[in-house]
């Protein structure tokens, strides 16, 4: 039994949505929206913030509260509204141009600040808007419009960035598969702190087909690792596949192999605070390992808008000052009342305009 | 006892100075404290290096506090000095061209070393013969080895006991002044608290620096300054940095908001927002961003909350927020961001005063962008237009800047406090009927749009950078655009209907027109009055509100036969009326030194263009 009963439909705007066709930003939206209705909390408690690029044009489309700012900075803009109003549920969208590039100070600090907003990064590894310029996390010799002869620098990893901010939550999902992804953002509307889902998400126009090795259906229990909490970090087509430590590097091994049994496989803990083991996971890329997806961390700390409450409410309770008349009038002070003293004139009626 | 010669002075200036590490700042504000509690008028000038610790005994090094008492209403910490506290030979060096003729100087023979002459790079061992100042009066006291001296029975470090030297200079002005210390030990008590040595330590040396005084008295003349006749009232001394943050707590209170600051440290604004920081009493949430930018976003992410939201920062920092005031005036949200100028461009004089910000300030952003500026004049009248910021901002839906500079916001003055009820009200444009908003449907008066934010039910709507139909939805339609251009520049002009008629010191027609804006207010009086008393037909206009200008800005203009603007940058005041109020012939007075007008200069070229 829910309180609200919503269902995506409620959460979409009038407005007509103008991603190209076939743009995976359509099928992360659907995610979102559907994620929103589950969450069961007041439509008019959802706030949605994004930067600039393809991807920010998403709270228009949005029936929530919306702002749409500028380049870089939804992650502070967003932060401001959440440190005002910790009541409301607020979520980032943005791109890896614009938290990674422009934004990537913003990013970092939001992240360490552990602010309870919901961030999700649509990387598509190239900057759609201005007709496709490589990005931040755009793989080191790839050619591109600003990189006609490769570029000559390594991409960022988002998980890395995020987790080497002191990030209490790092997910993984790939736009074209809705149901995971759908789980992966209730997972992060769950968590307390600064949430990042990386979403691997298909240009059509200018990167098209740029996770294709990684999404496609056909390859996708070898090439992709579901992390579940609780559970052996197994996959493959038979489920023969495993990770395990040796040496301290994470290994792929053959169930069955070797004397390798499931009880060898390491069992993923999101909720614990081991930093090592879930960079590990998040720096896994083909072809040597399958690339992880899900939650790969979500640990608990203190949040960032709840301190700032719990501080004012604290100091609060044994205040001296408790309005404003009350502030001018404390510390040092003195009294003039002389024979040659005049009578006080209110500033506002000597120099001043309406009452 | 006190029969040394005692000088009656209307008012004084007293200017403590040292090497930054050696504590004149606490001395100075210790010493204005104390006469503002007498009843004194004062106006204090602190003057300081950009370098926390510059290298000690260099002239670079030097520190000054400068304050000016006095019977009248003071109007300016003083043009020169007429007693200086030189803790070194770069200290006197520093100072030297801004005291009295005869003015007392009081050194500390101690440290006036062939070491510290050359530190402070004298070319001989008379620093006195060297820079002109042997018809001073000259009082050398060892204030080095009397402050060992009396600290020699306790147990204190060399560098501890060395720490104290300021308290010894200052018990001696006082013995001067003819000040209690009374204030000063509770002070000192109350400071070192949890330090009963440092603070049995300050308060010996302060006693024998006052006993010095009078021991001595043959060789001090002694001045007396008498309490000056102002209103009636509550008193406190404020500088101009908290009695903005404090204008922003009385219009959230009165708003009935919340107060919410993001804002990065920069001298010299960094006060506003530490100010606020120690006001969760009040509930005020500050927010010290990871830099400028994010100081200003995140003021606007408040804003779009529902809070009082507003930032501060000088004028590098005001740069970097320029594309987001943007988004502010385009999303028309209500903020404030204050501009406590220095000297520039780039890094400039950090921790000078400077009024080069104004065209940065009104046309520093991309596209059509225009916002209401106001600038406050007097530390203490940073409280009321940091008010009316506020004001502005909640009632017309608009971005205001509120320009003040590092005069005002490290100088101090006494000010009688008002009481919540003498501020006007200030009604937020909160929507109220969810049927008819629509985000950007404007008031047909005032064209302010309504205020609905998150959490308010049938109210859900989108804003953002990209121009807006009514409706809320992005329009490119070249209609559309060309029409809410001019709305939004016509919405801050409305804003001339909610503020005060520009007045005029003195006859409202005469010779010459003396027009200033912002933190020069009180050496622009103290000139014009002093013009006044020599029988000149001059008048001064003096611009609190930059942007949208008083309606009455013409006429008034229209009435002089000469106008004169003065400012602390190139003109920039100037060039705004000739676009503003065109067909006058502006002549200017300015001044890029990184310190304020003097009284003495302004006189002489407003005789000049009298004459001219």
């Amino acid at each position: 039994m829910t309180k609200f009963n919503y269902t995506a439909k409620d959460f979409k705007s009038a407005a007509e949505v103008r991603w190209c066709p076939g743009c995976g930003d359509y099928a992360i939206m659907n995610a979102v929206q559907k994620t929103m209705a589950d969450m069961d909390i007041a439509h008019k408690d959802f706030a949605v913030i994004s930067g600039i690029g393809c991807s920010s044009r998403f709270p228009y489309y949005m029936s929530t509260y919306g702002f749409h700012t500028i380049h870089g900075r939804a992650a502070a803009i967003a932060s401001g509204v959440k440190s005002a109003n910790p009541a409301l549920t607020v979520w980032v969208i943005t791109g890896d141009g614009d938290s990674l590039a422009i934004g990537g100070n913003h990013f970092i600090h939001l992240v360490r600040r552990n602010i309870d907003l919901n961030l999700i990064l649509f990387n598509n590894k190239i900057y759609g808007l201005t007709k496709g310029q490589y990005s931040p996390t755009t793989d080191r010799g790839f050619i591109t419009k600003t990189s006609p002869f490769g570029t000559i620098e390594d991409a960022f990893v988002p998980g890395q960035l995020v987790l080497g901010s002191r990030g209490t939550f790092f997910a993984r999902a790939l736009d074209s598969n809705v149901k995971h992804t759908q789980e992966v953002l209730a997972d992060a509307a769950q968590h307390k702190g600064t949430s990042v889902v990386e979403v691997l998400q298909n240009c059509v126009i200018f990167n098209d087909g740029i996770h294709d090795y990684v999404a496609d259906p056909k390859f996708r229990a070898e090439r992709q690792l579901f992390l579940k909490k609780g559970q052996p970090m197994i996959f493959g087509e038979q489920e023969d596949k495993g990770l395990i430590l040796e040496n301290g590097h994470l290994k792929v091994v053959k169930i069955g192999e070797n004397g390798i049994t499931r009880n060898d496989i390491l069992v993923h803990h999101p909720e614990e605070d081991n930093l090592g083991l879930q960079v590990a996971l998040i720096n896994m890329a083909l072809p040597e390992f399958p690339v992880a997806m899900g939650v790969v961390r979500s640990v608990e700390a203190p949040v960032y808008d709840q301190e700032m409450k719990k501080q004012i409410e604290t100091v609060q309770s044994k205040r001296r000052v408790s309005c404003m008349d009350e502030l001018l009038q404390s510390g040092n002070t003195w009294t003039v009342d002389g024979e040659n003293c005049s009578e006080p004139v209110k500033f506002f009626d000597n120099k001043c305009f309406e009452k | 006892m006190k029969d040394a010669k005692v000088i009656e002075l209307e008012e004084v200036a007293i200017r403590f100075s040292g090497d930054s590490g050696d504590g004149m700042q606490l001395t100075g504000t210790l010493f204005s404290d104390t006469s503002a509690l007498l009843g004194n008028d004062i106006s204090t000038f602190p003057d300081y290096p950009s370098e926390i610790r510059a290298p000690q005994g260099t002239v670079g090094g030097v520190s000054g506090f400068q304050v000016q008492l006095g019977k009248k209403k003071i109007t300016t910490p003083g043009d020169l000095a007429h007693v200086l506290v030189a803790m070194n030979p770069a200290a006197l060096k520093a100072n030297a061209a801004f005291l009295n003729p005869g003015a007392s100087i009081i050194f500390d023979v101690d440290s006036f070393s062939e070491k510290n002459f050359e530190k402070a790079q004298y070319k001989t061992f008379d620093a006195f013969a060297e820079l002109k100042l042997e018809d001073f009066i000259q009082i050398p006291v060892p204030i080095t080895s009397m402050t060992k001296e009396s600290l020699k029975d306790l147990e204190l470090d060399n560098k501890s006991v060395l720490r104290c030297k300021n308290m010894f200079a200052l018990g001696l002005i006082c013995w001067m002044f003819d000040r209690p210390l009374d204030y000063i030990e509770g002070f000192i008590q109350k400071k070192f608290g949890k330090k009963p040595v440092i603070a049995e330590a300050n308060l010996k040396v302060l006693h024998d620096g006052y006993n010095y005084g009078m021991n001595i008295q043959q060789a001090t003349p002694q001045y007396i300054v008498h309490p000056a006749p102002i209103e009636k009232g509550l008193y406190r001394n404020i500088n101009g940095n908290n009695a903005t943050a404090w204008g922003f707590i009385a219009a959230a209170e009165k708003a009935g908001l919340e107060l919410f600051i993001g804002s990065y440290p920069i001298t010299p604004a960094t006060d506003v927002l530490q100010a606020l920081a120690e006001r969760k009493d009040l509930g005020v949430k500050s927010f010290q961003a990871e830099d400028e930018i994010a100081g200003i976003c995140t003021t606007i992410g408040a804003a779009f909350a529902g809070h009082l939201a507003v930032t501060s920062t000088s004028g590098p920092g005001f740069a970097l927020k320029s594309e987001a005031l943007g988004l502010s005036v385009m999303a028309e949200l209500p903020i404030v961001v204050v501009n406590v100028q220095r000297g520039g461009p780039s890094t400039g004089l950090p921790t000078k005063t400077e009024q080069s910000d104004l065209l940065q300030t009104l046309y520093g952003r991309n596209g059509e962008s225009p916002l209401v500026v106001i600038a406050a004049s007097t530390p203490s009248d940073c409280f009321y237009y940091a008010y009316l910021s506020a004001k502005i901002a909640l009632e017309r839906m608009v971005p205001v800047v509120l320009l003040t500079d590092g005069f005002l916001g490290n100088g101090s003055e006494p000010w009688r406090v008002p009481t919540m009820d003498e501020l006007p009200p200030i009604t937020p444009r909160k929507a109220t009927n969810p049927e008819l908003f629509k985000p950007y449907l404007r008031d047909p008066e005032t064209l302010a749009r309504e205020w609905a934010v998150p959490g308010m039910e049938g109210y859900e709507h989108r804003i953002g950078g990209l121009e807006k139909n009514a409706a809320g939805a992005v329009s490119h339609d070249p209609e559309n655009h060309h029409i809410n251009t001019e709305i939004r520049a016509a919405k801050v002009e409305k804003v001339a209907d909610m503020i005060p008629e520009l007045e005029v010191v003195g006859e409202s027609e005469g010779d010459l027109l003396v027009v200033g804006w912002g933190g020069t207010y009180g050496h622009m009086i103290s000139s014009v009055r002093a013009m006044q008393d020599a029988g000149k037909k001059v008048s001064l206009a003096h611009f609190n509100y930059i942007k949208p200008l008083p309606k009455n800005t013409a006429e008034v203009f229209s009435k002089f036969k000469k106008i004169v603007v003065c400012e602390l940058n190139l003109g920039q005041f100037a060039s705004y009326l000739r676009d503003k109020v065109p067909g006058l012939h502006y002549y200017q007075v300015n001044k890029m030194k990184g310190l304020p007008f003097s009284v003495h200069e302004l006189v002489e070229n407003f005789e000049k263009i009298l004459e001219a």
